[in-house]
């Protein structure tokens, strides 16, 4: 497989005022060319700062990268210094977020902010990535392109901004789209515009997405692989059908009987899952899940649970996979009602 | 039916002569015991309606009625006072909703205290009932609420509401904000106080999935219009306004083999804006069925068969 960015064993603490949160705690996944891998998890549980990192967006101090490495292409992307990160970043990988005013200037139209990168990155003219710019707002649909580069982002409502934002990042022909939570802050059916346009635009470029979201519905849609985080960790990965139909973590299962599914009926009720993610201050030396899993032995508080590879593409992080781990019927009876 | 609105509208004036038309003629039913669940895109004036119906938004022109009894048009401080211990609402966003330098016993207990009529030792024994009934702990009481996670903020919301037995709730997207893995804890609570309390609620959500699950019936709003009402399978399953259509189809379900399998086609463009709006379908600059007359005149609410109700040209 045609691996373009590998990262390992990737670790990430912010220093605080209450102590040193660990965010990301090692962490390791790749990507190959033109697949959609989604990284999905319950809100903190590291999903931004895992990719934060792979962009050179951590703020250092109060953030440091402990450990690990990441490498594009083969070429190591972590801890550059800022001239280099700046030149990779928004090249080589381009990056969405869930609020695009948040990475744009208000006071420059949104065309010559898309020219602007031509111009720094690829050595266009005034005109030239000017023009470029206006065949990029037409390559994301945004009617009357011509015109709208000429407008601020004020003028542009939250599903046009995605769009923009989605051809600036194009600006460079990147090898990466990274798009973290691109459509929560959007309506279902504007969502859906840019879940086409992403799809669309990943078939023309060969373009690899890495989509960051908390929402299992999306990644259902979008995803061709699939790495669920939970308290700054990776607790299974696989092809989207290895995490739907075979989902090997109880807190994967546990998402999943948490969400209302259309085929149900109504009167039976959601499992939600009790309690809340752990303090990332004191992370466990065990499992991460231990304190809200029901299937949790006395070994899961004590020794970090190993990976296992339950098949090719599939790997979890639970003890119950160990050879002497109590079988787990009722796991394997939930998997197969919702795989029917 | 316990509440009823009849062509209830509430315009904003923002400036320069203009008027934006936020909820535009809005006639609806909820039962006694029911969960309505209103669904639409952002800005199609959701919020808005449930503020006017319980008072909160005083209304442009229409009515609204609890009970049988009509509702005044602007709220005095008597009318709040009055209808606060029947209609009650909980709030999008548990981070801002709760005042961050009170204690979980002085959020809660604010409503029995403003009655009135209780000593500081039953409003605490109150509170604490209340606490427990959400899932959390009467020991909780002391505390403020960033000491609270989201969905135990979103608890706190809904004892603050209920402390005061209120019999219809609006729930203006009481979930949006939560993780899937508490979402669940909050519905499930919603649907145990409707069973066992009797309760009415108006359920406002972005949520699809989620207002089918939840809900009996299902309002579709569209630019402060009503699109479809009906059961709730009935809308999810079989949509007939062709705005629902869209709706539906643009919901993604957590099953790859039923999104790969679904021939996509978003709907194009955006929702138009709610200023000056003119007569006509507020949905045919967008819809791919739209004849002449949708832009010239404005569809009414018609009952298909039974419950189902459909604002559309093609139905008539
Ligand atoms: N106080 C106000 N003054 C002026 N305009 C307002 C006011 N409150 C709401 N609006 C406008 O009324 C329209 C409906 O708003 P509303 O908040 O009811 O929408 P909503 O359907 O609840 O949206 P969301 O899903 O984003 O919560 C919007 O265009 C909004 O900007
Ligand atoms: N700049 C920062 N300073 C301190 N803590 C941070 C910072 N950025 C993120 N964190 C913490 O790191 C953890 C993971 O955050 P994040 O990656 O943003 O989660 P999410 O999965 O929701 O994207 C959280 O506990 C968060 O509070
Ligand atoms: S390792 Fe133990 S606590 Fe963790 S998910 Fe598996 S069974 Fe549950
Ligand atoms: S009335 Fe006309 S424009 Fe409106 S939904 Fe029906 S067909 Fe479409
Ligand atoms: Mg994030
Ligand atoms: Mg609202």
């Amino acid at each position: 497989m045609d691996t373009i960015l590998a990262v390992k064993d990737l670790a990430v603490e912010f220093a605080t005022y209450g102590g040193t949160v660990k965010a990301v705690r090692g962490v390791s996944f790749d990507v190959t060319r033109g697949e959609t891998l989604a990284i999905v998890g319950e809100s903190g549980c590291g999903k931004s700062v895992t990719v934060q990192s792979l962009m050179g967006l951590i703020p250092m101090p109060p953030g440091r990268i402990t450990n690990g490495t990441a490498t594009l292409n083969g070429k190591s992307i972590l801890n550059l210094p800022a001239a280099e990160a700046n030149k990779f970043r928004g090249v080589e990988i381009g990056m969405i977020f869930q609020d695009p005013m948040s990475s744009l200037n208000p006071t420059m139209t949104i065309g010559d902010q898309i020219a602007e990168t031509l111009k720094v990155h690829r050595g266009k003219t005034d005109q030239e990535a000017f023009k470029i710019a206006v065949e990029l707002l037409e390559r994301t649909h945004i009617p009357e392109a011509s015109k709208r580069a000429k407008q601020y982002p004020f003028e542009f409502s939250g599903g046009m901004l995605q769009r923009a934002m989605i051809a600036q990042s194009l600006a460079c022909n990147p090898a990466i789209l990274i798009a973290d939570e691109p459509t929560t802050a959007l309506d279902v059916t504007i969502q859906a515009q840019i879940l086409e346009l992403m799809l669309e635009l990943q078939r023309t470029e060969n373009m690899s997405i890495i989509l960051i979201t908390h929402d299992l519905a999306v990644v259902a849609r979008m995803a061709d692989r699939v790495a669920v985080m939970y308290a700054g960790q990776i607790i299974e990965s696989g092809t989207v059908d290895d995490i739907f139909y075979r989902s090997s973590h109880p807190y994967t299962l546990g998402l999943k009987q948490a969400m209302p599914s259309n085929t149900h009926d109504r009167d039976k009720s959601l499992s939600p899952i009790l309690g809340s993610p752990p303090d990332l201050f004191k992370p466990p030396v065990g499992c991460g899940y231990c304190a809200r899993c029901p299937y949790a032995m006395a070994v899961c508080a004590e020794h970090l649970p190993p990976t296992t590879k339950i098949s090719e593409s599939h790997e979890a992080r639970c003890w119950l996979h160990h050879a002497k781990a109590p079988n787990i019927e009722e796991l394997h009876q939930l998997e197969d009602q919702d795989a029917g | 039916m316990l509440v009823r609105t009849e062509k209830l509208k509430k315009h904003f004036t923002i400036g320069r002569g203009q008027t934006l038309h936020a909820v535009d003629g809005i006639s609806l039913t909820i039962d006694e015991n029911e969960i309505l669940g209103l669904v639409g895109e952002s800005g199609s004036g959701k919020s808005t309606f449930g503020k006017a119906l319980i008072g909160l938004h005083p209304k442009t022109s229409g009515e609204a009625y609890y009970d049988g009894e009509r509702l005044p048009k602007r709220f005095s401080t008597k009318d709040h006072l009055h209808y606060s211990k029947q209609m009650q609402m909980i709030f999008q966003d548990p981070y801002s909703s709760l005042n961050p330098r009170m204690t979980v016993l002085d959020i809660v207990g604010e409503g029995p205290g403003i009655q009135g009529q209780q000593s500081n030792s039953e409003i605490r024994d109150k509170v604490a009932f209340w606490l427990e009934r959400v899932g959390l702990s009467a020991d909780h009481m002391s505390r403020y609420p960033h000491e609270f996670s989201g969905g135990q903020r979103q608890r706190i919301g809904i004892a603050r509401a209920m402390i005061i037995e209120p019999r219809f709730v609006v729930c203006d997207e009481p979930i949006s904000a939560l993780d899937v893995s508490v979402q669940a804890q909050v519905i499930n609570l919603l649907d145990e106080l409707k069973q066992s309390m009797g309760l009415t609620l108006l359920f406002i959500a972005h949520d699809l999935s989620m207002v089918r699950y939840v809900s009996d019936r299902m309002a579709v709003m569209y630019l402060g219009s009503l699109a479809e009402v009906g059961p709730s399978n009935d809308v999810f399953f079989d949509p007939q306004h062709p705005y629902t259509q869209f709706l539906v189809e643009s919901n993604p379900e957590p099953d790859p083999n039923l999104e790969r399998r679904r021939a996509f086609k978003p709907i194009i463009g955006e929702i138009t804006s709610p200023v000056n709006v003119q007569a006509g379908c507020r949905f045919a600059d967008r819809c791919p069925k739209v004849i002449d007359r949708c832009r010239v005149e404005t569809p009414e609410l018609i009952t298909l068969s039974g419950a189902r109700q459909v604002a559309c040209h093609l139905f008539e």
